[in-house]
């Protein structure tokens, strides 16, 4: 990209472009860290996590005061314009990730009794790996500029939603098995939506990047497969 | 993948009020404005921008054969206007300039009165017989330019005497007194302060129902603000045009797009 004639305003992008970067390193420490403590039952590791989020948030507020700045300032205008609106909605997206992966954090404080059975882990493990593999691809995307990295992580994001699928029943039938495993599963199926939702923020960073790169929306309709709501009958 | 819902085509072209073909422009040996091809909508705003010397001011000066006056000045290709061409021999220049209007930079009142500053088009095109039809022209001129209220008790007082931004909107009111359908203006608000030009800006907004408008600005925000279409010119050439919205959000070219950012090396 060429600079612009003014250096101030590179740097003022540049400023923002780097606390993305922070905000998304720093939710993907809060994601392992949050599962490792899940895995692990480690209340400290789950403390830590919880007390780490305060940065996100701060770095959210930071964002938008730079970008009410730029627009202020500067009156941005083609890609520049682009590129506060997506960062500012993508900064909102990180944000919501920490605030998902400290609920994961705080699930293993409030469950009482420690993980009795690995193998309803696996699963989630699983599932965590994808969604980790996701937003570090999304977020590989925005530091390259790079719209069809971002359009292949959109597409992606069907996978998270089929194990979520596959987890909720294999959990619902540890629940009927068993009465004993309730609370656990309960607390089990509350991480794995938290971490399904992770992935549809990881998609809409994906879409934020794509219009950002292209100036187009991506808008065919992606098939939904939460099929949670058919095991019940109701809504999941 | 389809366009942004809001990137609606209602600015798309309405009827070509001034279609140029093939424009070329030299100033002696110069090659000033290089193949312009260009479709200009009616009941529009179109705007033209581009770095100093991009030829806009030129290209705008051939839509009322105002480069005539400049001797080194020749102009090729050519200008339709309602699909006549402007530059063919039997068209009469200050006819044509009676049609297509300007306003300039800076305001430029005639020493005389804000009444008289109205009343010399038409009086010298013939447009009028009577003292009360011309008198109707004055008034509604000043109503459509927005500053009848400001002026109506000191249609004597020299229009020189008004301030900067009431001296543009006479001149508007000037050249609207002849019943142009095209209005050029070139820079009409670089000499204003913010308030005298957002004054301008929505008098244009106002105007467009009945008038055509091309506009040369260097503010890039104000193109954005009042134009419907714009055009990016760059060394000569028209690079891009297209809706505003488009040009501003997602332009096609790379100068465009660089020129736009502020990243004109």
């Amino acid at each position: 990209m060429t600079e612009h004639t003014v250096t101030a305003y590179d740097q003022e992008l540049t400023a923002v472009a780097g606390r993305i970067a922070e905000m998304g390193g720093l939710a993907e420490t809060l994601i392992t860290d949050s599962v490792m403590a899940l895995m692990t039952q480690d209340l400290d590791l789950a403390q830590r996590t919880i007390a780490q989020d305060v940065r996100l948030d701060e770095l959210l507020l930071d964002i938008e005061m730079r970008n009410v700045n730029i627009i202020a300032r500067r009156q941005p205008m083609g890609q520049d314009l682009r590129e506060i609106m997506a960062t500012g909605r993508i900064a909102n997206d990180l944000e919501r990730v920490g605030d998902l992966a400290k609920n994961v954090a705080k699930r293993v404080i409030a469950m009482d009794s420690g993980l009795k059975s690995k193998t309803l882990a696996i699963g989630l493990e699983h599932m965590v790996e994808l969604t980790q593999s996701q937003l570090k691809a999304v977020l590989d995307a925005y530091t390259r500029r790079n719209a069809e990295e971002a359009r292949l992580v959109r597409e992606r994001d069907s996978e998270i939603d089929a194990i979520y699928t596959s987890l909720f029943r294999e959990l619902l039938t540890y629940m009927m098995e068993d009465p004993r495993h309730i609370s656990q599963c309960a607390h089990l199926l509350f991480c794995a939506k938290n971490i399904e939702r992770i992935g549809d923020h990881a998609t809409n960073i994906a879409e934020n990047v794509y219009y950002m790169v292209t100036g187009e929306r991506l808008t065919d309709e992606r098939p939904k497969v939460d099929e949670t709501g058919a095991v019940t009958g109701q809504g999941a | 993948m389809t366009q942004m819902p809001g990137t609606i085509k209602a600015a798309a072209m309405t009827d070509t009020k001034i279609s140029a073909r093939n424009v070329q422009v030299y100033y002696g040996d110069t090659h000033a404005i290089k193949d312009v091809n260009i479709e200009i909508g009616a009941r529009a705003v179109t705007a033209f921008i581009g770095p100093s010397g991009c030829g806009k001011s030129t290209f705008l000066r051939c839509l009322n054969r105002m480069n005539d006056t400049i001797d080194i000045c020749r102009v090729e290709g050519s200008i339709d206007l309602d699909g006549e061409d402007i530059y063919d021999s039997r068209v009469d220049p200050v006819q044509l300039r009676a049609k297509v209007g300007m306003v300039f930079q800076k305001p430029n009142p005639f020493p005389k009165s804000i009444y008289d500053n109205i009343a010399y088009g038409p009086r010298i095109h013939g447009l009028v017989r009577k003292k009360a039809d011309l008198d109707e022209i004055v008034a509604s001129s000043l109503q459509k330019a927005g500053l009848w209220n400001e002026v109506k008790d000191r249609l004597d007082g020299p229009g020189t005497g008004l301030s900067g931004g009431q001296q543009q909107r006479l001149c508007i009111a000037r050249a609207i007194a002849v019943s142009p359908e095209v209005i050029l203006m070139d820079e009409p608000c670089s000499a204003l302060d913010p308030i005298a030009t957002a004054k301008v800006e929505e008098l244009i907004d106002e105007l467009r129902e009945n008038f055509t408008i091309v506009i040369v600005t260097h503010s890039m925000q104000q193109a954005a603000r009042v134009s419907q279409r714009t055009a990016f010119f760059h060394m000569g050439n028209l690079v891009e045009i297209g809706d505003t919205q488009d040009i501003f959000t997602n332009p096609v070219d790379k100068r465009t797009q660089d020129y736009i950012t502020g990243r004109f090396g």
